[in-house]
C-alpha cells in the first residue's frame, strides 16, 4: 500500500475538522462561555478575578480539552478507518501521533490563541499572559496526548464518555499544578522557570511514551 | 519436495472469547488463486480472513509467505495485503476521490474510479453515496494498492450486477498479474478456478 503517510492523515484529519465543523467550535465555545459566566457566580470584584484567574483558564481549558476526545477515535472504528490504520505500512504510533496532533491543531490551538484575551478580561497583569501562553503551548499538546490515549482504551467500551474523563483526569493534574503554578508565580512576580521546565518534561515524555500506549490499546480495541 | 506455497497456513486454530471456532485448519495459495471461504454464519470466515491479515492472533499454528514465516515480519506482510472488512472505510466528509487519493495515493484514482464505474462520482461528497457505491469505491481501494494479497470479506454485499463485472474483472486483472485473493463468501458469484475451503469441516468439537 502507498499513500498513507503522517503528513497526508494529518492533512485529511484537519480537513475533516474544517468541514464538519462542530468540534472545534464547540471547544472554542464551550472555553469562552464557561470562563466568561464565572463572574456572575463568583462576584464581579477585579481583585477576586484576578487572583483566580489562572486556575479559572487552566481548569476550564482542561475540561474544555476532554470534551470532544472521546470522539477521537469513535468514528474511526465504526467506518472501518481504524483497521485500515493497523494494516497500513505506516505504523499504528505515528497515525497515533497524526491524529492526536490534528486534534490539537483543531481544537487546542484555538484556545491558546483565545486564552491571552480572556486572561485580559480577568484583569490577569501583563507579565503574567505570555507565561499563560507558554505554559498552555507546553501544557495543551501534553493533555491531548494522554487524552488520545484514554480515548483509544475507552474505544469500544460502554459509556467510554463517561470512564474517559475519570481515567484521564488524575494524569492531568500534574499538567495542572505545573500550569497554574507558573502563570500564579508570574502574576506574583515569582520564578516561573521551574514550573515550564516541569511542564516541558511532562511533555517531553509524553510524546514517545502516549503513541507506544494509545496504538497498543487501538489493536487491543480492533481484536 | 516441491517449493512452498506462496502464502499458507498450517494447524490454525482462533478462538473467539470461549469459544474455539475452528482447528487444525491448513490452505496454500500459489500465484494466480483464489480462495474461497464457506461456511455458515459464525463459522469464522471473518476472523480467518482477519487472523491472515494479522489483526487477530491464532491460538496455534502458523502463516507463511513463500516458505518465510509472517509473524517475523508483519510490516513486510501489511505492505503485501489489502484487506476489505465488513466496513468500507470511507469517509463521508471527503469526496469520492479525495477518499482513494488518501489510501491509495493520487496516481492511482482516475483509473481505480473508471474501473468500478464511478468516475463521474469523482468530485461527489461520500456522505451522499448508496450502500452499493460505497462498497464499489472500497473496492476500488483494494484494486488500486496495488497489494499482491487480497482479503475480502464478502465483496459482493450490496453490488449490482454491473458492479459485480467490474469487481470480476479487477479479480482477474489481479490474477493475471501473479495476484492472490482470498475471499469469504456466502452467496453466489464464485470466480472461475477457485478452491474453495469450507470452514464447517474445521469446526471444533464442542
Amino acid at each position: 500500500m502507498t499513500g498513507v503517510g503522517f503528513l497526508s492523515l494529518l492533512r485529511r484529519d484537519l480537513l475533516l475538522t474544517l468541514r464538519q465543523g462542530g468540534d472545534a467550535l464547540i471547544t472554542l465555545a464551550f472555553y469562552l462561555l464557561a470562563v466568561m459566566t464565572f463572574p456572575f457566580g463568583v462576584g464581579p470584584e477585579p481583585q477576586l478575578l484576578a487572583r483566580i484567574a489562572p486556575g479559572l483558564l487552566w481548569v476550564m481549558g482542561l475540561f474544555a480539552a476532554l470534551l470532544s476526545l472521546d470522539r477521537l477515535f469513535q468514528q474511526e472504528l465504526e467506518d472501518g478507518g481504524l483497521e485500515q490504520l493497523a494494516l497500513a505500512p505506516l505504523p499504528l504510533e505515528v497515525s497515533f501521533l497524526a491524529k492526536v496532533l490534528a486534534h490539537w491543531l483543531a481544537t487546542g490551538l484555538p484556545l491558546i490563541v483565545m486564552a491571552p484575551f480572556l486572561a485580559l478580561l480577568l484583569g490577569l497583569p501583563w507579565p503574567a499572559i505570555p507565561v499563560l501562553a507558554l505554559s498552555l503551548c507546553l501544557g495543551g499538546p501534553a493533555l491531548t496526548l494522554v487524552g488520545g490515549v484514554g480515548a483509544a482504551l475507552t474505544l469500544g467500551a460502554r459509556r467510554g464518555a463517561v470512564l474517559l474523563p475519570l481515567l484521564v483526569l488524575p494524569l492531568y493534574v500534574p499538567v495542572l499544578i505545573f500550569g497554574v503554578g507558573a502563570v500564579d508565580g508570574a502574576a506574583n512576580g515569582l520564578p516561573v522557570r521551574s514550573d515550564l521546565m516541569l511542564l516541558a518534561a511532562y511533555l517531553l515524555a509524553a510524546i514517545p511514551l502516549a503513541p507506544w500506549a494509545g496504538a497498543a490499546a487501538l489493536r487491543l480495541a480492533l481484536t | 519436495m516441491d517449493r512452498p506455497a506462496a502464502f499458507a497456513g498450517r494447524a490454525l486454530s482462533c478462538r473467539r472469547g470461549a469459544r474455539l471456532l475452528f482447528e487444525g485448519l491448513d490452505f496454500g495459495l500459489e500465484p494466480g488463486d483464489v480462495l474461497l471461504l464457506r461456511g455458515p454464519n459464525g463459522s469464522g470466515k471473518s476472523s480467518l480472513l482477519r487472523l491472515m491479515a494479522g489483526l487477530l492472533q491464532p491460538v496455534a499454528g502458523a502463516f507463511s509467505w513463500a516458505g518465510a514465516p509472517i509473524a517475523a515480519e508483519p510490516e513486510r506482510h501489511r505492505r503485501r495485503l489489502a484487506f476489505l472488512g465488513h466496513l468500507d472505510a470511507v469517509k463521508p466528509g471527503l469526496t469520492v476521490a479525495e477518499n482513494l487519493r488518501f489510501w491509495c495515493g493520487a496516481g492511482a484514482v482516475e483509473k481505480g474510479l473508471e474501473a468500478f464505474g464511478i468516475a463521474a462520482l469523482a468530485r461527489l461528497p461520500a456522505r451522499l453515496l448508496s450502500a452499493g457505491q460505497r462498497r464499489r469505491l472500497a473496492l476500488a481501494r483494494i484494486a488500486g494498492t496495488g497489494a499482491p494479497l487480497w482479503l475480502l470479506d464478502e465483496p459482493g454485499n450490496a453490488l449490482d450486477a454491473e458492479a459485480q463485472a467490474h469487481f470480476a474483472a479487477a479479480l482477474a486483472r489481479h490474477r493475471d498479474c501473479g495476484g492472490l485473493a482470498v475471499i469469504a463468501l456466502h452467496g453466489e458469484g464464485a470466480p472461475p478456478g477457485a478452491v474453495a475451503l469450507d470452514l464447517a469441516q474445521f469446526a471444533a468439537a464442542a
